[in-house]
């Protein structure tokens, strides 16, 4: 019963914090409105007992790639989205065809579940397990992903890095 | 005890709201902003079905997502500054000098 | 069983020397090109000696045979050869005139360019005359007349950079082509219903049925379809019109093809195929009406003509009417006569009217000649003799073949022979009055050169006063004077049907009567003699006595005359009628319609349509990121709506 609950609040908070994000025209009140969601499906995670992914989640997603998101608008100075000319196609079909694709889906996955329930914790996700899972089983996707997000630094650092002022004088 | 159909069905409204911004958005950060709530509704029913079948893989594919996530929102934004640089503009209208 | 005479040699020989000439002819002289063509002809010409040599010895018909063609089923068509007494006057009169042609040629030909063509084409035209001549069936006749009609064409455009010699060799063709097709048609009727085109067994099948009599049979269909054939080869009515057209070829050319040896094939193809006409009665008769009206029609045009060559084609069209009426009253053997004969004296006449041309420096239009008979003696008195001999006057050639002909038809029907007998006054007053104009008289051509006019045909301009030609070109002319004065004393006492009644049997069976009694003979004789003498004096008064008179008549018959002179606008109505719906047809249908509407249509509406396409897909690529975006996402969802029915199913 209080699973229910918690789970069903905690729901409304995150549809709330999507339709939020959809409908707002800055974009540093999108990413706040993310955040939102992020730390409510954070809780999701733990009524499920996944302990370790919810301080994952909160610590690494809301904590770090949303801090560089708003880093990143606030340095472009992004402004209100403005209306311009553009394909109308992806309101007219997108928005339709989105509910429904989503509907499906989800009657479709609701069949194949059937009755089957969850209760409150009901995989504890505890560190060490995890641990062992990603030292042991999951090695290589974890090398591979580290190796992955030195690439990614270097790829960053690299395309956002202001370029060299050109300077005529200077010989060589 | 929560059916299983009630999370994932939280998380095809969130992966749902994420296509619709995707696709109706203009600024270029918003439509990353969608992206990861993607990638969020995902996860979620990652997580749900682990704890349906008992099987911690779930979580850890979950790690990967993050991972994967966050490394991809920075070249991503790297990206972006490179090219608010040049086009001194965030609207993804505008960016469109690769037209046939 | 006979020994083999390698008649098949007779026919290589000729090909043999026309391939020398054609490979290899541009590189040799003009001495090495004329002696082989020389060399292969009169090779030919020795053999068909040799095979007359032989001839008593051989169990006749004679056929050889050489390998076999086609088989397909129980229709088999061998490469044969046949020899009976008709070939064997076919096969001299064509190897003997033509080598007789080959050596005038190298004399008239000498100064032309392109000379080894001439040459090379000569030779081929003689080995499909020959294969024509010596075939043992339809079929292999049927390449010899394909072939000629070949040869005609491309000797009659040999001067093909002039527009009105390229023209003429294919009307030419085309027209042969119209009578060919009928000719296919009775070959197919043939194979249909008699399962062989060989002649003896063809023969053999047809000899058992009996006469049609009634309407139009499958034999009258035969012979009527043959006959369209022979009309187009032999340039009768309707299909006469390319023939005046081919004398843009040189003279020696006329001389061989269209007097001595092609335009007669479609007589020979007639009186091979005696058996098929004599049990289709009907198909004979047309055959005699075409023959008749022909010599008629062709002869009232040729006495308007001033061409000298123009006046002599029509003759041929008129004399080849002439033969087909003798074979239309089924008197083969007249008609064979008169065509011996008359390849004698029209051949001569064509070579003759070629020295006149090479005398007068190229000038072809009688009205420019004139009283030149002073300056070229020979070609006057050689000419001389073929004009008394095709007028008919005893005792030339033309005048036993010609009354034998006249005897047999006035036996048919008397409307024949009197068309016959005015055809020969009209034949007698243009010869004439073409003898008068060219050698009598005085000497028009300078007057005409001062006033500038220029000389056509292969003229080397006017130089000065008329000469002789070289003794080469008139070596053949003295031979065949001879010829055409004795020519037709083979034919006295029927001692020519006598050696043809193997092939034709006895007389006609279908349509003689009874025979004439001597005196009617007689009478007729002293008739057709007297249309000579009158044609020869209307001709002398007209165009010697009182010069002017000719003028006078032309201009108060007006509109007849004027007809007369336009060969009956017969060109210009087939140009109407025929040729031009034709065109209009094929250039609104067939160009526009189909080529360019459908062929050309179809690759380039692909090529279109793939334009098309591409362009509305690179609609696609608009540069404009959402729109990426939007794809991107329907391509998802129909990848999750295919797992998802993967995963349902």
């Amino acid at each position: 019963m209080l699973h229910l609950v918690l789970f069903l609040v905690f729901g409304a908070i995150c549809v709330a914090g999507a339709i939020n994000l959809l409908v707002q025209s800055h974009p540093i009140s999108s990413a706040l409105s993310l955040v939102v969601v992020m730390a409510s499906l954070a809780v999701e995670y733990l009524l499920l007992g996944a302990e370790f992914v919810a301080a994952v989640q909160v610590i690494v997603y809301a904590g770090a790639v949303m801090v560089l998101f708003v880093f990143v608008i606030m340095l472009l100075n992004a402004g209100v989205e403005e209306r311009t000319k553009g394909s109308q196609v992806a309101l007219i079909l997108g928005i339709p065809g989105v509910l429904a694709g989503g509907l499906l889906v989800a009657w479709v996955l609701i069949e194949r579940t059937g009755t089957a329930t969850v209760g409150l914790g009901a995989l504890p996700g505890f560190p060490k397990t995890i641990g062992n899972l990603l030292f042991h089983d999951f090695l290589l996707p974890f090398e591979i992903t580290s190796v992955l997000v030195l690439i990614a630094i270097m790829g960053a650092v690299v395309l956002a890095s202001r370029p060299e002022p050109k300077n005529p004088e200077k010989e060589s | 005890m929560v059916p299983v159909s009630y999370y994932l069905i939280l998380s095809g409204i969130l992966f749902s709201c994420g296509v619709i911004g995707f696709l109706i958005k203009r600024n270029i950060i918003t439509i990353f902003i969608c992206i990861e709530l993607m990638l969020n509704g995902v996860n979620l029913s990652f997580v749900a079905f682990a704890a349906q079948w008992q099987h911690l893989s779930g979580q850890v594919f979950v790690f990967f997502v993050m991972v994967v996530a966050a490394a991809e929102a920075t070249v991503g934004l790297a990206i972006i500054i490179a090219v608010f640089r040049t086009r001194e503009t965030l609207n993804v209208d505008h960016v469109n000098l690769l037209k046939l | 069983m006979t020994p083999s005479l390698h008649l098949w040699l007779i026919p290589i020989l000729p090909l043999i020397g026309a391939a020398i000439n054609g490979f290899f002819g541009r590189r040799l002289s003009r001495q090495t090109v004329s002696a082989v063509a020389l060399t292969f002809c009169g090779a030919a010409f020795l053999m068909g000696l040799y095979v007359a040599a032989r001839f008593s010895s051989l169990e006749l018909p004679h056929a050889e045979y050489l390998g076999h063609w086609i088989r397909s089923g129980n229709f088999m068509v061998n490469f044969e050869f046949y020899l009976d007494q008709l070939t064997l006057v076919m096969l001299l009169v064509v190897t003997g005139v033509g080598f007789l042609i080959h050596i005038y040629s190298v004399g008239y030909m000498w100064e032309e360019g392109g000379f080894y063509r001439f040459f090379s084409y000569l030779n081929l035209f003689m080995f499909f005359m020959l294969t024509l001549v010596l075939a043992g069936n339809y079929l292999q006749m049927f390449i010899g007349w394909e072939g000629v009609g070949l040869a005609s064409y491309l000797l009659i455009g040999f001067w093909f950079t002039k527009d009105s010699a390229a023209s003429a060799g294919k009307k030419a063709f085309i027209v042969n082509r119209i009578g060919d097709f009928g000719f296919l048609i009775a070959l197919f009727l043939l194979i249909k219903h008699f399962g062989s085109l060989n002649f003896s067994q063809v023969f053999s099948s047809i000899a058992q049925q009996p006469a049609e009599t009634a309407g139009i049979g499958l034999l009258t269909s035969i012979g009527l379809l043959l006959m369209v054939g022979a009309a187009g080869k032999s340039a009768q009515i309707p299909l006469y019109v390319w023939l005046p057209d081919a004398m843009e070829g040189p003279t020696p050319v006329s001389a061989l093809i269209h007097a001595a040896t092609m335009v007669t094939a479609g007589v020979y193809m007639v009186a091979r195929s005696h058996v098929i006409f004599e049990h289709a009665p009907n198909a004979l008769t047309v055959v005699a009406i075409i023959g008749t009206l022909t010599a008629l029609f062709a002869a009232t045009i040729g006495i308007a003509q001033t061409d000298i060559k123009k006046v002599l084609a029509y003759s041929t069209v008129s004399q080849l009417g002439y033969m087909f009426m003798a074979c239309g009253v089924a008197a083969y053997s007249a008609g064979i006569f008169h065509l011996m004969t008359h390849a004698f004296f029209k051949g001569l006449l064509f070579l003759a009217a070629g020295s006149v041309i090479h005398a007068v420096g190229g000038e072809q239009d009688m009205r420019k000649m004139g009283g030149l008979r002073q300056y070229i003696p020979w070609t006057f008195m050689t000419m001389t003799a073929a004009t008394f001999a095709i007028a008919g006057f005893p005792p030339f050639a033309g005048f036993f073949s010609k009354d034998e002909i006249l005897a047999r038809a006035y036996e048919a029907n008397p409307a024949y022979w009197f068309i016959g007998v005015t055809t020969a006054f009209i034949t007698s007053f243009y010869m004439f009055r073409l003898w008068f104009m060219t050698f009598f008289g005085d000497y028009r051509g300078r007057e005409a050169a001062q006033h500038g006019h220029p000389a056509h045909g292969h003229g080397h301009g006017g130089h000065g006063d008329p000469h002789e030609s070289p003794t080469i070109m008139l070596v053949p002319l003295m031979i065949l004077a001879v010829l055409s004065v004795i020519g037709g004393w083979v034919g006295i006492g029927g001692r020519f049907e006598h050696f043809l009644s193997p092939v034709f049997g006895e007389g006609a069976t279908a349509v003689a009567t009874e025979a004439l009694s001597r005196s009617t003979e007689i009478t007729l004789m002293v008739i057709s003699v007297a249309a000579a003498v009158l044609g020869f004096y209307l001709a002398y008064v007209l165009y010697l006595k009182r010069p002017e008179l000719p003028q006078k008549i032309a201009d108060s018959l007006g509109g007849l005359y004027q007809a007369v002179v336009n060969k009956y606008y017969v060109d210009e109505i087939y140009a109407d009628l025929f040729v031009k719906p034709l065109v209009d047809g094929s250039t609104r249908i067939l160009w526009h319609g189909v080529d360019q509407g459908v062929i050309d249509a179809a690759i380039n509406d692909t090529a279109d349509g793939a334009r098309h396409v591409s362009d509305s897909a690179r609609q696609m690529q608009s540069g404009n990121v959402r729109s990426y975006a939007g794809w991107v996402a329907v391509g998802g969802a129909v990848i999750i709506a295919y797992m998802i029915w993967m995963g349902v199913r």
